[in-house]
């Protein structure tokens, strides 16, 4: 909600502006305090004030209260320290994309915003520099919900160019909402990206001591200076405590939890590494190591690509239309891979029709196999491709690439199944 | 109060609430056991001009933390920082409204939440979450009015469990408990007033009913100065009748300073310096307990000069005590003390071992002092250091600083007075509009002033005035209503029984906290069935203090009532031992025979109901 008209009117008259120390005379009653940035979800006719002692409070504007312009205020340089890159150590390039791990809150006003520089990033966790040469680059500064396929596109170019120009590895400070997303995109764009590309988040903001933006950030450090393995990775914490981390394969990662520290889980397959407290790291299967070549990106994407979970009393009629105006369908089945009878008739259409009909299990725990019920036998006749124990939202971005790197819907169906990131295997252990 | 006043103090005081937590929907009361324990460390942060406070990231860097420990059922994901906080709980802040009102403050039309940055590991989060509420109230106190400076609605913090190897454990119980900050202006005057204060606002907030009660769960901090003085907190203290005894001790503290300061400035005594020196091998044969553990353990003996500082740091008969102000700040570095020339030869250092530390520090005049310190030499050096800092102190006359209360009303030192808090905007937690109607509401049914609740228990129940006053100020008030309410004119006996009983029982050392309502409630109920005598009531509270079911109280005791008759034949025979006596005395005989009779009897049958039938008895022996 923003101020109402009158209010609007009074502060431009006394041209107050956030920050300037205010006075508010009401009736009888005087405020002073400095004039904070109003509240989405403050009253239009309440300003927000702190008072000496540090507290906001809100108080309500009438239309004859009084307010006058005390004090303005004082404008902090902040220092920054120039660094000089030191021989012997690896060279690391800061991607930013922004989300909570890249951005600070203005303790003056409160307002929350993200980095403006890269220096600004990488002065939030100075001990990044004991580890490495860091270059910093702001790439964009938006929450990962707002993050879409040109986003990853631009991404996956600028990782592939700091690559070639030298970095030993990219680390990708991103929103946690959808870095699963991202990773498996950057996955099939890169391919077989010669050093480690690790994308990195946070659960809790930056401004506060138990944030773990900077605790993810020294891991994820660690795991690349070790110089072990190439590819595409998600660092995060693997327990609540800040004493280990996970790092997870990119096509294998998925957000389990809205809020918890460890909310990222890789699916069917263990971490592909464990950092702790110390600073060691345990890798927990085989990893391609990095070599001295160059990364290209493949970054066109197929956008007619739709996702769709089924559900009971999932209606042909709503989804028919959406299903046969794409190219391609991922569903997210129930259990080994099914949907119920009036959709199967939708998805065996679309298949007639060249629509390539990829599915995967909601369960995401565990592969599909169609083979097993007369409903799979069904959909496999009419054309489906079951992409096993490949997790729904991943197998949505790998047909979006497939679509737009294949001469047909065949040679895309050939893509799907065929493992090109690590993003699916034969094999499910126990433990 | 004219010209500037002889003390100047103001109180704080957190009150516990009684409802759920602030910011989740946790029960909030304590466990006995915790369970796992989270690790976590806590990042300074960069401040308004970038910089991040160098000494506490090194702090951060060497891996230092904090492990937390869950409890069941009154701790949750927002207690560990894994997950938002919801809330304000509505009844809380509906406790503070009404608390404010009460106080005749002025609420903020909106109220906000702020974090106050904390990195002691007592707050998950690094930050306490805090609310003004309220400003410019004012409580009266024996007819003063004492000004409120604000109401505050914060969460509690963790409970430290342990503190290992430089990494403390937390239970997670505590944190988040509600609590009531209230903070008078700095208009008391008088140590008593500062106790009579707190009283005032510990029954306003027990009259909003939903505050938590017994131990620890109300907690208050004075802030303290005098002329020439210096702002003084004594925070944390919890026995309201050690108030007065902490106020008039730190005023006593601090004109003692003044008089040190006065006596160095006067000397011309300038700043010591830090000139360490060892001097292990002065007490080699030394038998002193101090220095020889010590030298058994690796340690030095280190020594410091300190000219111009002699009998300031113990002298005039004991009333100049600088030293033991030094001694307090150099055991924040982990020594068990240090020992200073104004004090020796004592403690097993004789004379010689003095003249021989004279000599090697080349100390002649005769106001010139030394301090020395046995241990690890790590230790010692930065406990001489911190020795010498408050010595230096002491020249410009009293440093602001926090102490901690101790149970003999004195306070010792515990750290510097902490800069203004860094706080800044809970994001999480929306901002609450305080509408004209919520405040209607809220003035239209406030709870009953402490003085309304008197004087209705004088009417309804007809307990004197002070009786009632004791009532309220001791807490009974509600129990005692509740009591009267249910067991119809057994008022008198249900007053004395809070009122003068049960601190017998204290006095007797008796733990009557061990006796709970529920059992206070069914002792009556005993009483009102005639299951055992008033006059035992003592006797029955002390049993069940000790753990004894109520029910079961009176048998144990061997009180169970009699019934007449039974009462009359032991009278009876007690007159037939005595029937000379009584034929010769005739109704007056009553009197003295009131005691052997009493004696058989007592907790068995009342004592009115005694001399009734010893009265019959009498009459039909003397026909």
């Amino acid at each position: 909600m923003v101020y109402s008209e009158m209010l609007l009117k009074k502060l431009k008259e006394a041209d107050a502006k956030e920050g300037d120390r205010i006075s508010v005379r009401r009736g009888d009653e005087e405020y002073v305090g400095r004039l904070m940035p109003h509240h989405d979800f403050s009253a239009p006719d309440v300003l927000i004030l702190k008072m000496k002692s540090g507290y906001n409070i809100g108080i309500r504007v009438l239309g004859d209260s009084e307010i006058e312009v005390i004090e303005r205020p004082s404008i902090v340089a902040v220092k920054r320290e120039e660094t000089k890159a030191r021989e012997g150590f690896p060279n690391f390039t800061l991607v930013s994309t922004g989300g909570t791990i890249a951005s600070f809150v203005d303790y003056r006003t409160g307002a929350v915003r993200p980095a403006m520089s890269a220096s600004e990033l990488v002065d939030a966790v100075p001990e990044l520099r004991d580890i490495a040469n860091i270059k910093a680059r702001v790439l964009f500064s938006i929450f990962s919900e707002n993050m879409n396929v040109s986003h990853w596109q631009e991404l996956a170019d600028v990782v592939a160019e700091e690559i070639n120009s030298g970095a030993d590895a990219v680390i990708i400070p991103h929103g946690t909402d959808t870095m699963g997303y991202t990773a498996a995109a950057l996955s099939f764009m890169l391919g077989d990206v010669p050093r480690p590309v690790v994308l990195v988040g946070a659960q809790r903001s930056s401004d506060r001591p138990s944030s773990d933006a900077s605790s993810n950030m020294m891991a994820c450090a660690r795991f690349c200076a070790e110089g072990k393995a190439a590819g595409v990775f998600v660092v995060m914490h693997e327990a609540l405590g800040d004493d280990l981390f996970s790092v997870h394969i990119g096509s294998r990662v998925r957000k389990m939890h809205t809020s918890r520290r460890d909310s990222f889980k890789s699916v069917n397959v263990p971490p592909a590494a464990t950092v702790r407290k110390d600073g060691s790291v345990e890798y927990r299967g085989e990893l391609r190591p990095p070599s001295k070549g160059k990364a290209a990106a493949r970054t066109a994407m197929d956008e007619r690509t739709v996702l769709l979970q089924y559900y009971p009393g999932m209606d042909p009629k709503v989804f028919g239309p959406v299903i046969m105006g794409s190219r391609g369908v991922v569903i997210a089945g129930t259990g080994l891979g099914h949907v119920g009878e009036p959709m199967c008739g939708v998805l065996k259409e679309a298949c007639e029709k060249g629509i390539v009909v990829v599915m995967t299990s909601q369960c995401l725990g565990g592969t599909t196999n169609m083979n097993v019920y007369d409903t799979g036998r069904d959909l496999i006749s009419a054309g489906v491709i079951s992409v096993g124990d490949m997790l729904p939202e991943v197998a949505y971005v790998k047909l979006m690439w497939a679509l737009a790197n294949s001469k047909s819907a065949d040679d895309a169906k050939r893509m799907m199944v065929e493992p090109m990131a690590n993003e699916t295997g034969s094999r499910r252990c126990v433990l | 109060m004219k010209g500037s006043p002889e003390l100047v103090c103001g109180i704080e005081i957190h009150q516990q609430l009684s409802t759920r937590k602030l910011f989740c929907s946790c029960e909030s009361h304590l466990c006995d056991e915790g369970n796992g324990a989270y690790f976590r460390k806590l990042r300074p942060t960069t401040g308004e001009t970038g910089e991040i406070d160098r000494a506490a990231l090194a702090q951060y860097n060497k891996g230092i933390g904090f492990r937390y420990q869950m409890a069941e059922g009154v701790s949750c994901l927002v207690d560990l920082d894994e997950e938002p906080p919801n809330g304000p709980d509505p009844e809380a802040l509906e406790t503070a409204l009404v608390f404010s009102e009460m106080l005749h403050a002025r609420i903020a039309d909106e109220i906000h939440f702020m974090r106050k940055v904390v990195v002691d590991g007592s707050n998950t989060g690094g930050y306490q979450r805090t609310a003004l509420v309220s400003t410019g109230g004012w409580v009266e106190v024996n007819g003063r009015k004492i000004s409120i400076l604000s109401v505050c609605l914060e969460e509690d913090a963790a409970r430290k469990i342990e503190e290992k190897d430089g990494e403390i454990t937390y239970r997670l119980d505590r944190l988040g408990i509600p609590l009531i900050e209230v903070a008078t202006g700095p208009d008391i005057r008088t140590p008593e007033e500062a106790m009579e204060t707190a009283l005032r606002i510990g029954t306003l907030l027990r009259a909003t009913r939903r505050v938590k009660r017994g131990i620890g769960t109300i907690r208050e901090d004075l802030n303290i100065s005098i002329p020439g003085g210096a702002r003084v907190e004594i925070k944390g203290a919890q026995e309201l009748r050690l108030l007065p005894d902490y106020v008039s001790n730190e005023v006593t503290r601090q004109k003692m300073l003044l008089a040190v300061k006065e006596i160095l400035n006067e000397r011309g005594t300038v700043p010591a310096d830090t000139d360490i020196e060892d001097v292990t091998d002065i007490f080699a044969d030394s038998e002193s307990k101090v220095i020889t553990g010590a030298l058994s353990s690796k340690g030095k003996v280190l020594a410091v000069r300190l000219p111009g500082f002699a009998g300031v740091m113990n002298g005039d008969g004991g009333k100049l005590r600088l030293g033991a102000e030094m001694a307090q700040r150099a055991r924040t570095r982990g020594v068990k003390g240090i020992f200073h020339s104004d004090e020796l030869p004592a403690y097993g250092i004789e004379q010689r071992y003095v003249d021989s530390l004279r000599e090697r520090l080349g100390l002649d005049g005769s106001d010139d002092a030394f301090a020395i310190c046995a241990a690890p030499e790590k230790k010692a050096r930065s406990a001489l250091a911190a020795a010498v800092e408050r010595a230096n102190e002491a020249l410009g006359g009293i440093p602001e600083e926090t102490r901690d209360p101790l149970p003999d009303g004195t306070s010792k030192y515990s750290r510097p007075l902490p800069g203004a808090a860094r706080m800044y905007p809970e994001t999480d937690v929306p901002p609450k509009e305080i509408t004209d109607e919520k405040l209607k509401q809220i003035r239209a049914s406030l709870p009953e002033l402490p003085e309304e609740t008197e004087a209705r228990l004088i009417t309804d129940h007809g307990v004197n005035r002070q009786q009632a006053r004791q009532l309220v100020r001791q807490d009974f008030a509600e129990l005692f209503e509740r009591a009267c309410n249910t067991y119809v004119d057994m008022s008198a006996v249900i007053a004395t029984t809070f009122l003068n009983t049960y601190s017998e029982l204290e006095k007797a050392g008796v733990d009557t906290s061990s006796i709970s309502e529920a059992d206070v409630m069914a002792v009556f109920s005993l009483l009102s069935e005639s299951k055992f005598a008033k006059e035992a009531l003592p006797d029955v509270l002390k049993e069940v203090a000790s753990g004894t079911p109520p029910e079961k109280a009176p048998g144990k005791l061997g009180l169970e009532s009699m019934n007449d008759r039974e009462a009359e034949r032991i009278i009876d025979s007690i007159l037939k031992e005595r029937e000379e006596f009584v034929r010769s005395k005739g109704k007056a005989a009553a009197g003295p025979l009131m005691g052997p009779v009493m004696e058989s009897l007592r907790g068995k049958v009342d004592g009115k109901k005694a001399s009734q039938l010893l009265s019959e008895a009498i009459a039909r022996m003397i026909g």
